[in-house]
Protein backbone atom coordinates (compact mmCIF):
# COMPACT_ATOMS: atom_id res chain seq x y z
CA UNK A 1 0.00 0.00 0.00
CA UNK A 2 1.05 3.34 -1.30
CA UNK A 3 2.11 5.79 2.09
CA UNK A 4 -0.31 7.96 1.01
CA UNK A 5 -3.69 7.71 -1.02
CA UNK A 6 -5.32 10.58 -2.59
CA UNK A 7 -8.69 10.66 -4.05
CA UNK A 8 -10.02 13.54 -5.83
CA UNK A 9 -13.22 14.53 -5.53
CA UNK A 10 -15.58 17.77 -7.11
CA UNK A 11 -17.79 20.33 -4.77
CA UNK A 12 -18.98 22.72 -7.23
CA UNK A 13 -15.57 24.64 -8.36
CA UNK A 14 -13.46 23.46 -5.68
CA UNK A 15 -11.64 20.53 -6.16
CA UNK A 16 -10.96 17.75 -2.74
CA UNK A 17 -8.34 15.56 -2.00
CA UNK A 18 -9.09 12.98 0.76
CA UNK A 19 -5.90 11.87 2.01
CA UNK A 20 -5.14 9.03 3.80
CA UNK A 21 -1.63 7.61 5.26
CA UNK A 22 1.45 9.86 5.73
CA UNK A 23 3.11 12.63 4.49
CA UNK A 24 6.65 12.30 5.51
CA UNK A 25 9.84 12.62 3.82
CA UNK A 26 10.09 10.72 0.02
CA UNK A 27 7.33 8.96 -1.59
CA UNK A 28 4.05 10.66 1.03
CA UNK A 29 5.78 14.13 0.14
CA UNK A 30 6.46 13.22 -3.44
CA UNK A 31 2.62 12.16 -3.98
CA UNK A 32 1.54 15.54 -2.66
CA UNK A 33 3.55 17.53 -4.62
CA UNK A 34 2.32 15.07 -7.83
CA UNK A 35 -1.38 15.70 -6.83
CA UNK A 36 -1.09 19.61 -6.16
CA UNK A 37 1.21 19.98 -9.70
CA UNK A 38 -1.68 17.95 -11.58
CA UNK A 39 -4.32 19.94 -10.35
CA UNK A 40 -2.86 23.26 -10.99
CA UNK A 41 -1.60 21.68 -14.77
CA UNK A 42 -5.49 20.81 -15.17
CA UNK A 43 -6.51 24.78 -14.21
CA UNK A 44 -8.22 23.72 -11.21
CA UNK A 45 -7.00 26.11 -8.89
CA UNK A 46 -9.65 26.20 -5.95
CA UNK A 47 -8.02 23.25 -3.42
CA UNK A 48 -8.99 21.77 -0.22
CA UNK A 49 -6.88 19.47 0.97
CA UNK A 50 -9.31 16.76 3.64
CA UNK A 51 -6.69 15.62 6.07
CA UNK A 52 -8.65 13.60 8.69
CA UNK A 53 -7.48 10.35 7.18
CA UNK A 54 -3.39 11.43 7.51
CA UNK A 55 -2.20 10.24 10.72
CA UNK A 56 1.55 11.54 10.77
CA UNK A 57 3.47 13.96 9.14
CA UNK A 58 6.91 15.11 9.62
CA UNK A 59 8.98 18.18 8.68
CA UNK A 60 9.25 17.39 4.65
CA UNK A 61 5.32 17.25 4.52
CA UNK A 62 5.33 20.41 6.56
CA UNK A 63 7.33 21.84 4.16
CA UNK A 64 5.17 20.55 1.36
CA UNK A 65 2.04 22.13 2.53
CA UNK A 66 3.66 25.30 2.84
CA UNK A 67 4.82 24.76 -0.87
CA UNK A 68 1.45 23.91 -2.24
CA UNK A 69 -0.04 26.62 -0.77
CA UNK A 70 3.01 29.04 -2.36
CA UNK A 71 2.59 27.08 -5.36
CA UNK A 72 -1.68 27.75 -5.80
CA UNK A 73 -1.23 30.86 -4.07
CA UNK A 74 1.18 32.14 -7.07
CA UNK A 75 -1.17 30.85 -9.57
CA UNK A 76 -4.12 32.58 -8.70
CA UNK A 77 -5.58 29.81 -7.06
CA UNK A 78 -6.62 28.98 -2.77
CA UNK A 79 -5.75 26.37 -0.73
CA UNK A 80 -7.71 24.94 1.83
CA UNK A 81 -7.09 22.42 4.77
CA UNK A 82 -10.08 20.47 6.27
CA UNK A 83 -10.16 17.91 9.56
CA UNK A 84 -6.36 18.24 11.14
CA UNK A 85 -5.66 16.02 13.45
CA UNK A 86 -4.76 17.57 17.01
CA UNK A 87 -1.25 16.50 16.71
CA UNK A 88 -1.33 17.95 13.14
CA UNK A 89 -2.58 21.52 14.53
CA UNK A 90 -0.54 21.22 17.17
CA UNK A 91 2.48 21.26 14.64
CA UNK A 92 1.12 23.86 13.19
CA UNK A 93 0.77 26.06 15.82
CA UNK A 94 4.32 25.54 17.53
CA UNK A 95 5.44 26.66 13.47
CA UNK A 96 3.27 29.15 13.44
CA UNK A 97 1.93 28.33 10.11
CA UNK A 98 -1.68 28.31 11.46
CA UNK A 99 -1.32 32.23 10.83
CA UNK A 100 -1.11 31.00 7.24
CA UNK A 101 -3.84 28.89 6.57
CA UNK A 102 -7.36 28.38 6.17
CA UNK A 103 -8.26 25.74 8.54
CA UNK A 104 -11.39 24.47 9.10
CA UNK A 105 -13.54 21.64 10.96
CA UNK A 106 -16.39 21.10 8.80
CA UNK A 107 -16.24 20.81 4.76
CA UNK A 108 -19.51 23.02 4.23
CA UNK A 109 -17.80 25.62 5.97
CA UNK A 110 -14.10 25.42 4.01
CA UNK A 111 -16.04 25.03 0.81
CA UNK A 112 -18.68 28.45 1.82
CA UNK A 113 -14.57 29.82 2.51
CA UNK A 114 -13.50 29.55 -1.15
CA UNK A 115 -14.01 33.16 -2.85
CA UNK B 1 22.60 4.23 38.41
CA UNK B 2 21.47 1.69 35.92
CA UNK B 3 22.16 2.84 32.03
CA UNK B 4 20.80 1.23 29.85
CA UNK B 5 22.71 1.41 26.02
CA UNK B 6 21.47 -0.02 22.43
CA UNK B 7 23.33 0.72 19.17
CA UNK B 8 21.78 0.53 15.94
CA UNK B 9 22.98 1.02 12.03
CA UNK B 10 21.32 2.17 9.45
CA UNK B 11 22.02 2.25 5.59
CA UNK B 12 21.73 6.00 3.99
CA UNK B 13 18.64 5.43 2.47
CA UNK B 14 15.22 6.99 3.28
CA UNK B 15 13.32 3.92 3.40
CA UNK B 16 15.68 2.79 6.45
CA UNK B 17 14.30 5.75 8.28
CA UNK B 18 11.26 4.48 9.29
CA UNK B 19 12.64 0.92 10.50
CA UNK B 20 15.10 2.62 12.60
CA UNK B 21 12.84 4.94 14.32
CA UNK B 22 10.37 2.36 15.01
CA UNK B 23 13.40 0.50 16.77
CA UNK B 24 14.05 3.72 18.71
CA UNK B 25 10.52 4.10 19.48
CA UNK B 26 10.36 0.80 21.07
CA UNK B 27 13.19 1.28 23.47
CA UNK B 28 11.84 4.95 24.42
CA UNK B 29 8.58 3.33 25.02
CA UNK B 30 10.40 1.22 27.54
CA UNK B 31 11.73 4.11 29.51
CA UNK B 32 8.06 4.75 30.02
CA UNK B 33 6.87 8.42 28.87
CA UNK B 34 3.39 9.52 28.44
CA UNK B 35 2.25 9.49 24.43
CA UNK B 36 2.10 12.93 24.00
CA UNK B 37 6.21 13.54 24.78
CA UNK B 38 6.76 9.91 23.05
CA UNK B 39 5.13 11.39 19.49
CA UNK B 40 7.37 14.05 20.36
CA UNK B 41 10.52 12.24 20.66
CA UNK B 42 9.63 10.39 17.61
CA UNK B 43 9.18 13.09 15.54
CA UNK B 44 12.80 14.39 16.76
CA UNK B 45 14.23 11.10 15.53
CA UNK B 46 12.83 11.10 12.36
CA UNK B 47 13.84 14.68 11.59
CA UNK B 48 17.54 13.42 13.14
CA UNK B 49 17.86 10.86 10.88
CA UNK B 50 16.82 12.48 7.84
CA UNK B 51 19.46 14.99 7.95
CA UNK B 52 22.13 12.39 9.01
CA UNK B 53 21.09 10.21 5.59
CA UNK B 54 20.14 13.05 3.53
CA UNK B 55 22.50 16.27 4.39
CA UNK B 56 25.09 14.33 5.70
CA UNK B 57 25.45 11.12 4.47
CA UNK B 58 24.15 12.74 1.12
CA UNK B 59 22.76 8.94 0.47
CA UNK B 60 25.55 7.23 0.25
CA UNK B 61 24.65 3.90 1.11
CA UNK B 62 27.93 2.99 1.76
CA UNK B 63 27.82 5.37 4.64
CA UNK B 64 26.20 4.58 8.08
CA UNK B 65 24.15 5.97 10.42
CA UNK B 66 24.71 5.05 13.98
CA UNK B 67 21.99 5.52 16.56
CA UNK B 68 22.62 5.21 20.78
CA UNK B 69 20.11 4.94 22.95
CA UNK B 70 21.15 5.88 26.54
CA UNK B 71 18.18 5.76 29.35
CA UNK B 72 18.88 6.01 32.94
CA UNK B 73 16.07 6.92 35.72
CA UNK B 74 16.11 10.15 34.97
CA UNK B 75 17.16 11.12 31.36
CA UNK B 76 17.01 9.66 27.78
CA UNK B 77 19.96 10.53 25.47
CA UNK B 78 20.08 9.61 21.69
CA UNK B 79 23.04 10.69 19.39
CA UNK B 80 22.62 10.33 15.82
CA UNK B 81 25.98 10.52 14.00
CA UNK B 82 26.79 10.33 10.41
CA UNK B 83 29.65 10.24 7.81
CA UNK B 84 29.34 13.86 6.58
CA UNK B 85 31.24 16.64 5.81
CA UNK B 86 30.28 18.58 9.56
CA UNK B 87 27.10 20.88 10.28
CA UNK B 88 26.93 24.39 11.55
CA UNK B 89 23.51 24.35 13.43
CA UNK B 90 24.62 28.45 13.43
CA UNK B 91 23.42 28.53 9.90
CA UNK B 92 19.77 27.26 10.75
CA UNK B 93 17.53 30.31 10.54
CA UNK B 94 14.40 30.28 12.49
CA UNK B 95 11.71 29.19 10.64
CA UNK B 96 9.03 30.90 12.85
CA UNK B 97 10.12 34.28 11.51
CA UNK B 98 7.90 36.11 9.51
CA UNK B 99 10.79 36.18 6.61
CA UNK B 100 11.23 32.35 6.89
CA UNK B 101 7.85 31.38 7.46
CA UNK B 102 6.95 30.25 3.99
CA UNK B 103 10.19 28.39 3.62
CA UNK B 104 9.46 24.44 2.67
CA UNK B 105 12.19 23.33 4.25
CA UNK B 106 14.29 24.30 8.03
CA UNK B 107 11.61 22.88 10.32
CA UNK B 108 13.63 19.63 11.09
CA UNK B 109 16.01 21.08 13.76
CA UNK B 110 12.96 23.35 15.21
CA UNK B 111 11.24 20.49 16.10
CA UNK B 112 14.40 18.66 17.15
CA UNK B 113 14.75 21.58 20.01
CA UNK B 114 10.98 21.35 20.42
CA UNK B 115 10.70 18.24 21.62
CA UNK B 116 13.82 17.70 23.85
CA UNK B 117 15.53 19.77 26.43
CA UNK B 118 18.49 20.08 25.32
CA UNK B 119 19.93 19.57 21.73
CA UNK B 120 23.75 19.69 20.77
CA UNK B 121 26.08 19.27 17.69
CA UNK B 122 29.71 17.94 17.79
CA UNK B 123 31.91 16.84 14.80
CA UNK B 124 34.47 14.26 14.78
CA UNK B 125 38.07 14.32 14.24
CA UNK B 126 37.45 11.64 12.70
CA UNK B 127 35.02 13.13 10.67
CA UNK B 128 31.42 12.98 10.62
CA UNK B 129 28.72 14.86 12.88
CA UNK B 130 26.94 14.09 16.10
CA UNK B 131 23.79 15.39 17.48
CA UNK B 132 23.03 14.45 20.73
CA UNK B 133 19.50 15.20 22.31
CA UNK B 134 18.46 15.07 25.99
CA UNK B 135 15.31 14.01 27.53
CA UNK B 136 14.71 14.50 31.29
CA UNK B 137 11.92 13.20 32.75
CA UNK B 138 9.21 15.12 34.25
CA UNK B 139 9.38 15.60 37.75
CA UNK B 140 8.96 12.26 39.80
Amino acid sequence: MAELNIAERQAGDVTVLDMKGKITIGEGSVALRTAVRRMLEEGKKKILLNLAGVGYIDSSGIGELVSSYTAIEKDGGQLKLLNLTQKLQDLLTITKLLTVFDVYEAESEALNGFK
Amino acid sequence: MTVETTELKLPSRVEAIDEAATAVGGLVARWGIGEEAAFGIDMAVREALANAVIHGNKLDETRLVEINVKSSLDALEISVHDQGQGFNPGTISDPTKEENILKSSGRGIFFMRNFFDKVDWSISPEGGTTVRMIKRRANR
